[in-house]
This record gives C-alpha cells, sequence and structure tokens, in this order.
C-alpha cells in the first residue's frame, strides 16, 4: 500500500499540491506579518478571506470577469477590515473579542447572503462564477519533471509568490514600513515624531486584510471554482501562526506556510487511503500546534540552559 | 537689551478634584541662554510642561512665543513652532537604528522608498554640526544612554528646535557624561539656542545654568540669575525650609556575622549575552553596602536574583548561611530578605490594590493573619493602620488603592511593609528614585534605622552617586557585569572616581576587588 506513494508521480503530484494548499496561507500569513509589525494581530483574517472568498464569486459571475472577481474580493476583505479597523482603533473594542466576533459574523454573514442570492445555504454553485486561469511559464514547462510541479498553476499562486517579495520591500526598505515598525516597537516614539499611531495601524489592518482577500479569491476562484460555507476552514488562524513561527520575517513566512501547506497537502493525500477520514483532516491543525509548541519549546529550553526564570 | 523668547504669564491650572497645580506662575527665557526651572517632586513642574505643550488648557494665563501669543495643540505643533523636548523617557525606538530614529516621520526618499544612506548622512552632518560624536548606523537599543539623550536632543535640533526643554536629563547620567553634556548643551547656548533645564540638583544648576525660576506647591517662589544665589539658598528656597545635605549615621555596629554571600555569580540571560560575570561579595550584619554603575550594567539582574526573580546560572548566593539555590521567592523572603525594587509599580506594589492588601501581601498566609480558608481582617487591620502611621502614609484610608497615591507615599507603603517584615538584609534598588525630598530623607532614615538599630544589612543600589556615597559604609562598582572597583569606606570616596570607574575607563585589580569577599 505505501509503495503507491513512493513512486515519482506521486511525489510530482504531492509537491504540486502542497504549493497549491499553500497558497492561501501565504497570502494570509503576509497579512498577519504586516499587522504583526505594527505591534498588532489581525484577529479577523478568517472572516476578511471567508467574506472576500463570496463577494468574488458574485462579483465575477455579475461581470463575467475575473479581474471583476478580484476586485469583489477585495471588497469584500475591505467591508470586514473597515469594521474591524471601526471597532478596535476607533471605539477601542478589544482586538480579541472583535475579530473572533467579526469571523462569527463572517461566517454566518457569507450564508445568509449566498442564500439571498442563490436560495442555496451550502454553495454558490448556482451562481455562473470564472476561475483564475492557470498559468504556464515558459521554458520552465518544459523542463522534465520541475516543469511539472512549478508550471501551470493558478495565476494567483505566482501572484502569491511575488507577495512575499513585495512585503518585504513593504515593511523593511519603505517609508511606510519603518513607520509600521517604529509604530509595533514603541507607539511613543513614533507619536513624538509626529506619527498618528492610529493612521499607520490602520493602513498595516487594511493593507493585511487586502493581502488575506487574495488567499479568499485564490480559494473561490481557483482552489475551488465556487463558494462554500466556512470554507477557510481555520486557515485565517494557520495564517497568523505561520507569521508567528517565523518571527515575522519575510521568508520564513513563507517557508513556514509551505510547511502548513505540505501539511494540507499530506492531509489530502491520505485521505485517499483507507484512513479515517476525520483523522487524516486533523493534520494541520495539528501541524499548527505542534509547530507553535517546538517553537516556544525551544524558547523555553534555551531560557533554561541561560538559568533564567521559566515560570 | 535681550530678546524674551518665551513667556508663559499668569498660568494656573486646577485640576478636575480641585488640586491647583499651578497658581499664577510665570515663567520667562531669553534667547541664548539656559533657564533652569527648579522644585521638587510634585512642585508643579510638569504641568507647567504640559501646559507648554498643550496637552493641558490652563484654567487661566497665557503663553507668548518671541512675543506673539500662542497655544500648542500638542507636542508636535510645539516643535513646528520650533519647541522641542527631550523626556526623561526617551521616545526611541530601540531596534531601529540612529539614523532610523533621527529621520522618523521625515524620512528620506529615493524611487518610493525610504533612503537609508541619505539618513546617516542627514545624521552625520546635523551631529557634525552642533559637534555631537554619534555613530549614525548603531542599533540605538545597543546604544549608552547618554548616546541615546544625545539622539533625543539631535531629533529636537533636526526639526528646528530653537527652545530646547531638557527635563531632567543628568539623573541617568555619570558625572563624566554630565560635564559632556554641559559642554554641548553650552555650545549650543553659544549658538543662540535657548535651553530650558528642569532639574533639583543644585550643583548641577550652578554650573550650568544662566539664570532661574523655582517652583515649590505650584507657585513661584523665586526668579534670578543663579551667581546671586548659593545652593544653599537655593535648596531652602525649593524645598522651603532649611534642608540639611547630610545624612547623619553613627559608625556601624557589626558583629561581623555574614548576612549575604555572593560567591563567583554569573548570569546569562536568554539571548545568550552574559550579564553578570564572576560577581563576588560579602555583607555582613550592621552595614550598608552601595552598589555604583551606569543603569543596565547588571545591578538590576543582581537585585533580581538576589531576591528571587531569576534563576542565575553559575556560582552561590547565600543567606545567613542558607543558599537560595532553587528556592522560591517566597522561600527566600522567609530566609528574611526583603527588597525595594527599582521597579515600583509593577514589583513595588499591586496598584488596584488598596494600601491594606499591599502592606500585607507578604504575610497575609501567615497564621497571624488567616485562620483556615479565611482571613483575619481584624488583625489585619490593626497591624497595618499602626504600620500607616508609623511609616507615615498619606492615604485617605487603608482602602484607598496604592496606585492613586504619589510616589513617595507609594515607597513609603513598600517602605512600611519591607521593614516591618523582620529582614535580615534589604535588597533597596534605587529607593528613591522620583520621589519628594521629604520622602527621601525618611526612606534614608528608615535604611540607616535599619542597620543602626535592628543589626540588618541593607544592599543599596543607585544612580544617585550623592545618596550612595552618603548612605553607604562600602561601595562596590558596576561595569558591565563585572565588580570593577571596592572602595571599603564610602566617606573616602568622590563621585568623579566613581565615574571612572562607572564608566570602564579604570579597573581595581583582581586583589583589591577581591576584597569584596569576606575570607
Amino acid at each position: 500500500m505505501l509503495e503507491q506513494f513512493l513512486t515519482l508521480d506521486y511525489l510530482i503530484a504531492f509537491l504540486i499540491s502542497v504549493i497549491r494548499m499553500s497558497t492561501p496561507l501565504i497570502f494570509c500569513a503576509l497579512g498577519a506579518l504586516i499587522a504583526s509589525h505594527a505591534g498588532t494581530i489581525n484577529m479577523a483574517l478568517e472572516g476578511i478571506m471567508l467574506m472576500a472568498s463570496l463577494i468574488a464569486v458574485v462579483f465575477s459571475a455579475l461581470t463575467q470577469s475575473v479581474i471583476g472577481g478580484i476586485a469583489g474580493a477585495l471588497l469584500g476583505g475591505l467591508i470586514i477590515s473597515l469594521l474591524f479597523v471601526y471597532l478596535h482603533l476607533y471605539k477601542q473594542s478589544d482586538l480579541i473579542i472583535t475579530g473572533l466576533a467579526l469571523n462569527t459574523f463572517a461566517s454566518g454573514g457569507t450564508v445568509y447572503l449566498l442564500f439571498l442570492l442563490t436560495g442555496d445555504k451550502g454553495t454558490s454553485r448556482l451562481l455562473q462564477s470564472l476561475s483564475v486561469p492557470n498559468w504556464h511559464i515558459p521554458i520552465i514547462k518544459d523542463i522534465p519533471i520541475l516543469g511539472k510541479i512549478l508550471s501551470g498553476h493558478n495565476a494567483l499562486t505566482y501572484i502569491a509568490f511575488i507577495a512575499v517579495f513585495l512585503t518585504y520591500i513593504l515593511v523593511f526598505r519603505s517609508r511606510l514600513g519603518l513607520r509600521i515598525r517604529a509604530v509595533g516597537f514603541n507607539p511613543n516614539a513614533a507619536a513624538s515624531v509626529g506619527i498618528s499611531v492610529k493612521k499607520i495601524k490602520l493602513q498595516a489592518f487594511l493593507l493585511s486584510g487586502l493581502f488575506a482577500s487574495l488567499g479568499g479569491a485564490f480559494m473561490s476562484m481557483g482552489y475551488l471554482s465556487y463558494f462554500a460555507r466556512d470554507m477557510m476552514a481555520g486557515r485565517g488562524y494557520i495564517g497568523i501562526a505561520a507569521t508567528t513561527l517565523a518571527n515575522g520575517q519575510s521568508f520564513g513566512t513563507l517557508l513556514a506556510s509551505l510547511g502548513f501547506g505540505a501539511a494540507n497537502a499530506a492531509s489530502i493525500t491520505l485521505a485517499t487511503l483507507n484512513l479515517k477520514a476525520d483523522l487524516v483532516a486533523m493534520i494541520p491543525y495539528l501541524a499548527t500546534v505542534i509547530g507553535l509548541v517546538i517553537v516556544s519549546a525551544r524558547k523555553l529550553a534555551k531560557a533554561r540552559k541561560k538559568g533564567q526564570v521559566t515560570d | 537689551m535681550e530678546e524674551q523668547i518665551l513667556l508663559m504669564d499668569n498660568i494656573t491650572v486646577i485640576y478636575p478634584n480641585g488640586f491647583a497645580a499651578n497658581k499664577n506662575v510665570r515663567l520667562a527665557c531669553n534667547r541664548g541662554s539656559i533657564h533652569a526651572l527648579l522644585g521638587e517632586n510634585g512642585a508643579g513642574k510638569t504641568t507647567l510642561m504640559k501646559v507648554l505643550f498643550g496637552s493641558i488648557t490652563p484654567t487661566e494665563g497665557q503663553i507668548y512665543l518671541k512675543g506673539k501669543p500662542i497655544q500648542f495643540r500638542d507636542s508636535l505643533d510645539a516643535i513646528q513652532h520650533g519647541v522641542g523636548m527631550v523626556h526623561q523617557h526617551f521616545m526611541l525606538v530601540d531596534e531601529l537604528t540612529v539614523a532610523e530614529n533621527l529621520v522618523l516621520g521625515m524620512e528620506p526618499k529615493k524611487r518610493g522608498l525610504f533612503d537609508f544612506d541619505a539618513a546617516v548622512k542627514i545624521t552625520d552632518e546635523i551631529a557634525k554640526k552642533y559637534n555631537f560624536e554619534i555613530d549614525a548606523r548603531a542599533i540605538v537599543g545597543d546604544c549608552s544612554v547618554a548616546v541615546k539623550q544625545k539622539l533625543e536632543i539631535l531629533k529636537a535640533l533636526l526639526r528646528g528646535a530653537e527652545i530646547l526643554i531638557l527635563d531632567e536629563p543628568t539623573a541617568v547620567l555619570t558625572p563624566q557624561e554630565i560635564s559632556e553634556l554641559f559642554v554641548e548643551l553650552k555650545k549650543l547656548r553659544d549658538m543662540n539656542h535657548t535651553i530650558v533645564f528642569i532639574s533639583h540638583k543644585l550643583n548641577e544648576v550652578k554650573s550650568l545654568c544662566d539664570s532661574f525660576t523655582i517652583l515649590r506647591n505650584g507657585q513661584v517662589v523665586d526668579v534670578g540669575r543663579i551667581d546671586d544665589f548659593t545652593e544653599q539658598e537655593l535648596s531652602n528656597l525649593m524645598v522651603g525650609r532649611q534642608v540639611s545635605f547630610e545624612i547623619s549615621k553613627d559608625a556601624p555596629k557589626s558583629e561581623g556575622r555574614e548576612l549575604l554571600r555572593v560567591q563567583n555569580l554569573h548570569y546569562t540571560n536568554y539571548e545568550g549575552k552574559q550579564l553578570l560575570k564572576d560577581v563576588s561579595f560579602s555583607l555582613t550584619d550592621g552595614r550598608i553596602l552601595g552598589v555604583a554603575g551606569v543603569e543596565g550594567n547588571g545591578q538590576n539582574e543582581l537585585s533580581e536574583i538576589i531576591t528571587g526573580l531569576r534563576r542565575f546560572s553559575k556560582g552561590d548566593i547565600t543567606i545567613d548561611g542558607s543558599s537560595i539555590k532553587n528556592r522560591t521567592v517566597r522561600q527566600i523572603r522567609r530566609l528574611g530578605v526583603g527588597s525595594i525594587s527599582e521597579d515600583r509599580m509593577t514589583y513595588g506594589c499591586a496598584p488596584n490594590m488598596s494600601v491594606r492588601d499591599n502592606i500585607i501581601a507578604d504575610r497575609y498566609f501567615t497564621g497571624k493573619y488567616s485562620k483556615g480558608i479565611r482571613l483575619d481582617i481584624k488583625a489585619i487591620q490593626k497591624d497595618t493602620n499602626a504600620l500607616i502611621k508609623q511609616f507615615d502614609v498619606a492615604c485617605p484610608s487603608p482602602d484607598s488603592m496604592a496606585g492613586m497615591l504619589s510616589g513617595g507615599n507609594i515607597q513609603k507603603i513598600i517602605a512600611a511593609r519591607e521593614f516591618s517584615s523582620d529582614s535580615k538584609i534589604i535588597i533597596a534598588n534605587q529607593p528613591t528614585r522620583g520621589i519628594d525630598v521629604g520622602s527621601s530623607e525618611f526612606i534614608h532614615s528608615q535604611l540607616i534605622k535599619m542597620t543602626r538599630e535592628k543589626g540588618a544589612s541593607v544592599l543599596l543600589i543607585s544612580a544617585d552617586l550623592n545618596e550612595l556615597i552618603k548612605l553607604s559604609d562600602s561601595i562596590i562598582v558596576m561595569y558591565n557585569g563585572e565588580i570593577t572597583a571596592y572602595f571599603e569606606d564610602a566617606s573616602k570616596v568622590t563621585d568623579v572616581e566613581l565615574g571612572e570607574y562607572m564608566l570602564g575607563v579604570k579597573k581595581m585589580s583582581t586583589e583589591e576587588i577581591g576584597r569584596a569577599l569576606q575570607q
């Protein structure tokens, strides 16, 4: 039974799946990264992605254009982001509670909207929505094996990888990034030179939401060709975990996202075996918990060795 | 005729609770001069500065800048009008470089991105212009306090400050760094900048400032030229009564019993940085051992290790013969260690709890105060009321929240707890920082009483070298996590001498330092 997994074809299929499964996580983790450098956590990422994926489908069906769908995703994500920013930054509501509330709101709200539009509470298959096309990369696609793995993915997958560079430049090389980090490290210092902490956080949250929205668009216009209720399945939180694991570094965040993507892919591959489906579906979440435990255990061990108080 | 650049006229601030923090205060500064704003903690200096920066709207009064009436919205507005402030707590981002901190908010740009090289160039240029030495590429967190302060001054100057307000800038510096700062400030004055120097250290004011305004209880008690007054006169005006600069204490009556022994202590923190290197000293009963050092040279770690808040890596510490290795904070306290933490609001007291609860925090679980699962409220009330009286804590009621009280009164609460628990050794870390003269005197007398009358030992860590020299029997100096000097007789040391060891310019021989540890 196991030998069928050790063939080259299976390995290639698995790696393709890793890249595919990582795409929404990369977008979301980059969103989480931007917020983390502003010294905060974008707890609403799950809801932002969910709303984005629904509005993407609706807009692509209405406009019959892929670009329209992407614009819809950004708009959908923006709606939740703005609500979050308004409540948290301007009404000083609690970060965690507001995030969780909005995620719950998005979960119910998307089903409600879906029902209003299609009469279906489960999926948007009744809508004639489009998918983002796959890209075949010239030259690379002709390389044996590697071409198969790296070429022919959804356009958003490539954009996700490009987005890693973009966030790196945004956070570590731009003026806005410097201000975001200043606000994150020491808001008082930033405020003392006339930087509005609120405005910088607002920009960070909105950028964070926009990146995550693209992950939402991928889910309903790439990974699947329709919206399904609660289709994020915790990816918003896994994205936050990925950035935490990478300590806010852009390329580390990419690696961590790929790691969680691999866990996702493994759970799908193993599901084809006669294993308990529920158990296998648990793998990505288990991987998240284990990843976070390992990182914090290593920190703790280091601290113990150095004789620092650990309790 | 000298130009009056800043005038705060007839400023009155009455807080909503009816407390008048400023009463008809007038502060006038001439261009190209250094003006001292003197006063004890709580005299109204901070309120006056908040008025200047627009964070408080005065009940009455008007501010004039270069003769024109003005009202700043906030410190940013003030900066735009050429008034800059260097806070006591630096407004710097430790994780960024000097250059990045300097240009933050007005970053140079190249092709849409932040231009770090240009920021370095800007830093070098302004540092050269004002004759400041600073490494533009250094990470601020790695810089010394003195460098951070220079950076804060440069930040204000870069933004066009003509008037610089320095809030107790020397509190954190060594004598050598202070004289360097004064040279730089005098140069700024000669370049026609105006400086308002907030302080209560009169010897510094004497050597630096041209004129002064003294506040007491929210009112101006005197203004004048510094040269016309002696330190003693200024001090009497500031406090409103005759103050003695001398702390009277008897010779230590030691039986030679070793209460604290720290031997070959090493401590490496979580990031792998070694913060204490082979620290050894001992302290016998009835004596006060002072620890001098620029902040961040291992003193806080030392005090936190002795009180059990951190674990040490190597070496040993014994309290009256028992090792504290692997003991919890409560066990160490039971061995007879009392602690006045440097961080009053975090380790010293629970700000949201009552004065009474704070006083019994270290003993509520003992048989005297707890009967089974319930507390004996009557016994607690009786004893805490007595302590509040004995330690002169000014609070509306024993049930008032500790955090509502002034720094001096909070410190008295802590003293009431730590000095009443029969401690054999008190770790006093910055016990009088930021509190009024009256409370300082009280804490000083209590520390002396603990050693001279009760035979306890005190490990006194302080950045205030005057306090250190006057209170201590012996002094050790820490630099970079090591003991670099030991002075058997504290009365024969000068602050300048201490400063040389504090800055690492000089270091005693191993043998001389070794005398800190009794064999």
